[in-house]
């Protein structure tokens, strides 16, 4: 492992904003710190860092103890959740401070400050203040400052947070060529699920301090461990009682769902059923246009469920449909799995 | 009908805060007419009604000059220490969390509170005959009251709260996390208060002192307890003016007091010229 935390315990007061928190990291991976707000991500990741000293608990970088080693001296890129850019510099004395810290020669800073801002694209702005530029190019600055160094980690505090949402879906792909083309260990932080399954190769969920879950983005989406992510994840919705739906009757009392859109299907009533006895019989309530897609309201035996169609399949407010449910997350306080129907299974089994 | 009535409305309205604007702006205008502008005109007709030679007597008077000396010697180096102290203390109060910080804040703000001439007699019941750090003091042969380095102690406390009440505001504004960034990339402290803290809390410092400057140099009661009044020795030039004013001796009192009231303008203008660059580094 090239990062690793060890037994992290970490408290701000009567806040205990990291509880045992252990995991590893391989190089050359890019990880995403995914949970809430004051999830202790964000602490997490100011530790590895060295802004914040763990109470107890070991931190390594490159098999190397470094709870005692300052920030400065452990290598380092930091992008700081508004930049914190230099704002008395220039885009060049900004990106040459790290290199000019360590006394590099003047044509060394010159060649490497030059290559950076070509690479994030924004030459012939060198002498500009950052408040002369855009939110996504000061963030581009940002990840040319923290570069620079030739650090042998880079970590990015919510690095997406402060631009608005159109430029924010094109930087994310920026970022994630230009890790990948520089090749750094990195570790992010965010609290948009959307963006940590798509930049991450690895998504590390946090609550409350602890650590949930840590796996690939599908990993994680398709079995999540504990009921914390099942609900998280995705665009969730949990059932009290779902032993009343078809093919779940096998679930136990004190056991609740969750159910996600794409695990619903609805058929209008005069198609062919491929699962006759799974189906159930659901009124529409509800139907809104969400540009490339419906939201539709189905209640089924008095359960409220949420579901999409595309737009070419037009339904009505209060039209009968067939509505079919292949699986759900089953959870109690401790555990969470995943439950097919068995309605489905069981035709399945007849056909074979 | 009921539009009409609303215009009329409007119109009173209107005309009611204009009112209001007209009379406000009177008030300041007579308040600071009859407090300020009228005392200053006064100071100089006064110094100069026995004609420009009693004026320029006055002020190349031998005391009068050792006096200037003095308040310049006062104030430079009550200056210099008080940035030094207000930049660590408004230093250490932003950038760190620790216990107590409420108390040292506090702590900071006392010369505001307290009369100087209480400042004045404290110093006195301290390093006087009476004080506790006399036969210490008398031990190495230093001498602070009745001598210089109590005028300037005297000053120095006055004066101590205006440079750091001007940074602690800007610099809690700024955060911490240019800091931590310069950090983080391996520099030293000195380096990050060079290159980052100080190019943004440059006017400020710059303002506070200006306003360290203007206090220091009419401070008045801490250093007459402290100073005995010894002229030519220990006497500033607002003590002066006081000694030359109860001997009856009014022309060469406003002749001195003169002096004052024109480095007091220079400031005044130093003040706004900062003022005004900063403004316009903001907007840059």
């Amino acid at each position: 492992m090239y990062v690793e935390l060890k037994n992290i315990d970490k408290s701000f007061g009567s806040f205990q904003a990291s509880n045992d928190v252990n995991f590893g990291i391989e190089q050359g991976k890019l990880i995403g710190l995914l949970g809430p707000s004051g999830s202790g991500k964000t602490t997490i990741l100011r530790m590895i860092a060295g802004l914040e000293t763990p109470d107890s608990g070991d931190i390594y970088i490159n098999g190397v103890r470094v709870n005692d080693i300052p920030a400065g001296k452990r290598g380092i890129g930091f992008v700081f959740q508004n930049y914190a850019l230099f704002r008395y510099m220039s885009v060049f004395d900004n990106i040459a401070y790290g290199l000019e810290v360590q006394k590099k020669s003047k044509e060394e800073i010159k060649d490497r400050v030059s290559e950076l801002i070509k690479l994030i694209g924004l030459e012939g702005m060198e002498k500009r203040k950052p408040n002369q530029l855009s939110g996504g190019q000061r963030q581009r600055v940002a990840f040319a400052r923290a570069l620079a160094p030739n650090p042998q980690l880079l970590l990015l505090d919510e690095p997406f947070a402060a631009i608005d949402a159109k430029v924010r879906q094109e930087l994310r792909s920026w970022l994630k060529d230009m890790i990948y083309k520089i090749g750094v260990t990195s570790i992010f932080v965010t609290h948009d699920q959307d963006e940590a399954i798509e930049v991450a190769d690895e998504i590390i969920i946090t609550n409350h301090g602890r650590v949930e879950q840590k796996g690939s983005p599908l990993e994680i989406y398709k079995h999540p461990e504990t009921p914390f992510v099942a609900q998280f994840i995705g665009q969730s919705t949990i059932l009290e009682d779902c032993t009343r739906l078809n093919g779940f009757a096998e679930v136990k009392p004190g056991e609740k769902a969750v159910i996600r859109p794409e695990f619903i299907n609805i058929t209008r009533k005069d198609e062919v059923q491929k699962y006759i006895s799974a189906v159930e019989e659901g009124t529409i309530e509800a139907i809104a246009y969400r540009g490339s897609y419906f939201e539709i309201k189905v209640r089924v035996k008095g359960i409220l469920l949420t579901t999409t169609a595309v737009l070419e399949d037009v339904y009505e407010i209060g039209e009968k449909v067939g509505v079919l449910i292949y699986r759900l997350y089953i959870f109690d306080e401790d555990n969470a799995y995943l439950l097919e129907n068995k309605a489905m299974v069981d035709i399945n089994s007849v056909f074979i | 009908m009921s539009q009409t009535n609303k215009a009329i409305q409007q119109k009173s309205t209107n005309s009611n805060a204009k009112g209001v604007k007209v009379l406000l702006i009177s008030l300041g205008v007579i308040f600071i007419f009859i407090m300020l502008v009228i005392p200053m005109i006064a100071v100089i007709t006064y110094a100069f009604q026995d004609g420009l030679k009693a004026y320029q007597e006055a002020i190349f008077d031998p005391y009068t000059i050792k006096a200037l000396q003095l308040t310049l010697l006062a104030t430079v180096t009550a200056v210099a220490i008080n940035t030094v102290f207000g930049l660590f203390a408004a230093w250490t109060i932003t950038k760190f969390k620790f216990r107590g910080k409420q108390l040292l804040t506090t702590l900071i703000d006392i010369p505001f509170a307290i009369s100087p001439v209480i400042a004045g007699l404290v110093l006195v019941l301290t390093f006087g005959k009476i004080g506790w750090a006399y036969d210490f003091l008398n031990a190495y042969d230093i001498k602070i009251v009745f001598a210089v380095p109590g005028i300037i102690l005297a000053t120095v406390f006055v004066t101590f709260p205006f440079i750091s009440r001007e940074l602690i505001p800007v610099l809690s504004a700024q955060g911490t996390d240019e800091e931590e960034a310069a950090a983080l990339m391996g520099a030293g402290g000195f380096n990050i208060f060079r290159k980052v803290t100080l190019p943004h809390i440059k006017w400020a410092l710059l303002y506070g002192i200006v306003l360290c400057t203007a206090r220091a140099m009419g401070e008045f009661g801490a250093v007459s307890v402290i100073s005995g009044h010894l002229r030519g020795k220990t006497n500033t030039l607002p003590l002066h003016v006081e000694i030359l004013y109860n001997d009856f001796q009014l022309t060469s009192a406003f002749a001195v007091a003169s002096i004052l009231v024109i480095l007091a303008v220079i400031i005044l203008i130093l003040r706004n010229l900062i003022e005004y660059k900063a403004k316009k580094a903001g907007e840059k």
